[in-house]
């Protein structure tokens, strides 16, 4: 399978997730959106380290060349549980100053 | 077209539709439910590219624990559909516009990069996916930031209670 299908695809999931940022107003949606980035740039790190985890096998099998790039998308699913968990808290507390969820709302961080 | 690409191209239709149908949703309960099955289908290419521990971690964790966990905070803050309001249609066309010119961009990009002309992945070959192999080098090379990140998730825990209980 050549990369290009690969990268086209995680560049369409996150060009949907850049516009779903731009273009809604629900803060919990604008959230999700960001998440389907993440989601974007970790399919295309599996799929770079598989390409040259290839490169590597042809020359000596028990290589582990590539396997960095998993660890990577390890932790960053890491990251983004614990970034959700205070996020999430952040627009309930939002919430009940504002009784909103629009981000509009929050243009003023004071008062 | 082997069976590897008619799967490809399935899996990647049913992506970005159900990455769509998240924009496009009015209602937000909606589009979790979208975004669960944008996540199930990028588990399906983890398990088409043999990475078998991240595509289970996928399933688990986002889908599992982090859409479950924006499905409670949904229903915890009782949105009202027309509490809502919409963005103007001049600024939703925008927005579309500058999302559709980056993914241009980045397209045309990708089409004059000469380092990855003809480059090809394995797809179901090659161990690196697996358990073992993984569990090796996080517990070897990487066990310093493996431990950091426990720390990363007390701090998170005593955050998010500490502005919750506000």
């Amino acid at each position: 399978m050549p990369i290009q299908y690969y990268i086209y695809l995680c560049l369409a999931l996150f060009s949907i997730g850049v516009t779903g940022v731009l273009t809604r107003r629900n803060a919990i949606v604008v959230f999700m959106c960001i998440e389907l980035m993440l989601n974007a740039v970790n399919l295309l790190l599996v799929a770079f380290s598989k390409m040259f985890h290839g490169l590597a096998l042809a020359s000596d099998t028990a290589t582990t060349v590539g396997i960095e790039g998993q660890v990577f998308v390890f932790f960053i699913m890491v990251v983004a549980a614990a970034e959700v968990s205070v996020g999430l808290a952040i627009i309930v507390m939002m919430y009940r100053n504002t009784h909103s969820v629009d981000i509009n709302f929050l243009n003023r961080l004071k008062n | 077209m082997s069976i590897l690409q008619i799967l490809f191209f399935a899996l990647s239709a049913f992506a970005i539709g159900s990455a769509i149908m998240v924009l496009i949703s009015k209602n937000p309960i909606h589009s979790v439910l979208w975004l669960i099955l944008v996540f199930f289908a990028i588990s399906g290419h983890y398990i088409l590219l043999n990475a078998q521990f991240l595509a289970i971690v996928n399933i688990i964790v986002y889908a599992g624990a982090i859409m479950v966990l924006f499905l409670f905070v949904i229903m915890l803050i009782n949105i009202k559909k027309d509490s809502e309001p919409q963005k103007q249609f001049l600024v939703k066309l925008l927005g579309v516009l500058a999302g559709g010119s980056f993914l241009t961009l980045l397209v045309a990009l990708i089409k004059q990069t000469a380092q990855i002309e003809g480059r090809q992945l394995l797809m179901k070959d090659g161990v690196i996916g697996l358990i073992h192999p993984l569990g090796k080098v996080l517990f070897t090379d990487y066990v310093i930031p493996f431990e950091i990140s426990s720390v990363l998730f007390l701090s998170a825990m005593v955050g998010a209670v500490i502005i919750g209980k506000k």
